[in-house]
């Protein structure tokens, strides 16, 4: 029973099952990377341990700024992708309601998201300059694009009927867009900006190219060039790390903001 | 007459989902759409409601065309359409919300409206769940809500699209007669569509049966019951009668008599062979 009761497809598994199930998924890997880099034959500067990555953290953060670099890393991160939200929810809004928007920019909007952010970095510096405003362009580049795309795919799954049982109760077109295709496709759209905050994340160390001199993406480049391993990990796994936090606020936030989602 | 439809085409495409469909209702007339599937008639239903545009003719309701949907005509839909963020009292007032419906309002039609809000949960017998979200609710419930929804703001012409069609039986006729209740004291005109010959009976003055390929009004039946329906008139001779006039019309109309003679012709072979 207890067996079968993991495999049952798309059903629910007990809280404790779910729990030691998640530890380990996060352990396993964790101890396998210790065994990996204490056994002989594996080159330290290749793979450091987890504990001399724990002491290189606790060194970044006495000897160097580590609450300096994550606090202005994540500004970068949380501006770029602020800035994104701001202008992708209104046009993602419009591409999903009307077919129209949607022939004019979503073609387009296709076609830029294939360009690689990356190759954007040289343009960017001439456009915009190397100060904050680079870095926050070059994560504003990389995560609106897909935002768009989410965004109106988001409001496209808003069910028709909700919105003609609107129409047939006198709605105008603006009163259906903002009491009907908005609310109905919050939840999905926070979870849209759940997404796209890691996409944000993803385009830091690329962000941090641009003439940076702190930042944890910054820290990792600079380690590159001193082949010191044990901070490139550090820096990776406290991105990891942050990441893991700020998904697991979004989704508190979504319970919050949504309880008739989450009630039965 | 309160809706009429002169001479309405549409055109989707290549196909014809609407040919040459002449119709008058009556003020406060039950009028049930039945047929097989591709006739037209939650198509029909639809350009009533202004959801749809038709290609050719004219749609007048009280002898006025119509210019998209309004809130004189109010539209249940099978689901999927309550708004799942409100309560069921939310739902019911959200026509409250929509400025068609709050011109020019005073401090008694606020104290009207709230008044109403709360005859039609009492009407509805969704008093209980007044608080609840639409997703804590069974079908039967959620259906109740989008009916009192829908009379909030005293449409004169309620549309109906098989709005049972995923309930169970037994809630099904408790809605039947729900349903009738509301019509006799709200004084609506009720068109509603079916694929279910009974329920066409059961709750229609007249039946409109449509026929598909190309969709069109195939015949019109008045139903020989009292307006006065109870359950036990199911049993009745014109009830039965009428039910069999309207299947065996449906299986003509739809090609499936023909397909069933090839069946039945195949299964002789076999049997011969």
């Amino acid at each position: 029973m207890a067996t079968s009761s993991m495999w049952a497809i798309r059903q629910a598994i007990p809280r404790r099952a779910y729990w030691v199930l998640a530890l380990s998924g996060l352990l396993i890997p964790l101890v396998a990377w210790a065994w990996l880099s204490a056994s002989s034959g594996v080159n330290p500067v290749f793979l450091p341990g987890p504990l001399k990555v724990l002491e290189r953290i606790r060194t970044w953060w006495t000897e160097d700024d580590l609450l300096g670099d994550t606090a202005i890393s994540t500004l970068r991160v949380f501006l770029g992708w602020a800035l994104s939200v701001v202008v992708a929810v209104p046009i993602g809004l419009f591409i999903g309601t009307w077919r129209s928007v949607q022939a004019l920019l979503e073609p387009l909007t296709d076609f830029v998201r294939y360009m690689p952010a990356v190759a954007f970095v040289p343009l960017v510096m001439l456009w915009v300059g190397i100060d904050e405003s680079a870095k926050i362009a070059i994560i504003f580049l990389g995560s609106f694009f897909q935002m768009v795309l989410m965004v109106a795919e988001d409001v496209r799954r808003v069910p028709l009927a909700q919105i003609e049982a609107a129409q047939t109760m006198g709605a105008t077109r603006r009163e259906v867009l903002e009491r009907v295709i908005f609310p109905s496709a919050k939840p999905a759209l926070l979870d849209t900006l759940r997404i796209s905050m890691g996409c944000a994340w993803t385009y830091l160390v690329v962000a941090e190219l641009v003439a940076a001199n702190s930042g944890l993406g910054f820290s990792i480049l600079k380690a590159q060039r001193f082949l010191q391993t044990d901070k490139i990990f550090a820096g990776i796994l406290l991105i990891g790390l942050i990441g893991l936090v700020i998904d697991q606020l979004f989704r508190l936030l979504h319970r919050k903001v949504f309880p008739w989602m989450h009630t039965r | 007459m309160k809706i009429e439809c002169r001479q309405v085409f549409k055109q989707f495409g290549a196909v014809t989902a609407l040919q040459d469909v002449n119709l008058a209702i009556a003020d406060n007339e039950f009028v049930t759409f039945v047929g097989a599937s591709g006739c037209g008639k939650s198509t029909l239903l639809r350009t009533i409601a202004g959801l749809e545009t038709h290609s050719r003719g004219d749609v007048l309701v009280n002898g006025r065309p119509i210019a998209g949907p309004g809130r004189d005509r109010a539209m249940v839909f099978q689901h999927y359409s309550l708004y799942p963020w409100l309560s069921v009292t939310g739902n019911i007032r959200f026509c409250r919300q929509l400025g068609a419906q709050t011109e020019g309002r005073t401090s008694a039609d606020v104290e009207a409206a709230s008044g109403r809000a709360d005859a039609l949960l009492q009407l509805m017998g969704l008093s209980a769940s007044a608080n609840a979200y639409p997703n804590q609710l069974s079908g039967g419930m959620q259906q109740r809500v989008a009916i009192a929804r829908a009379l909030m703001g005293k449409p004169e012409i309620l549309l109906m699209d098989e709005p049972f069609g995923a309930l169970d039986a037994q809630t099904r006729e408790v809605m039947h007669d729900l349903i009738l209740h509301v019509h006799r004291l709200e004084k609506t005109t009720l068109v509603f569509v079916t694929h279910d010959v009974e329920e066409a009976i059961y709750l229609g003055h007249r039946i409109v049966l449509m026929a598909p390929r190309p969709g069109r009004i195939d015949t019109i039946y008045d139903v020989p019951l009292p307006r006065e329906r109870t359950q036990d008139m199911k049993h009745s001779p014109e009830f039965l009668a009428l039910k069999r006039r309207l299947l065996d019309r449906i299986r003509e109309t739809s090609g499936m008599a023909t397909d069933l003679e090839q069946l039945a012709r195949l299964n002789r072979q076999e049997t011969s062979a």
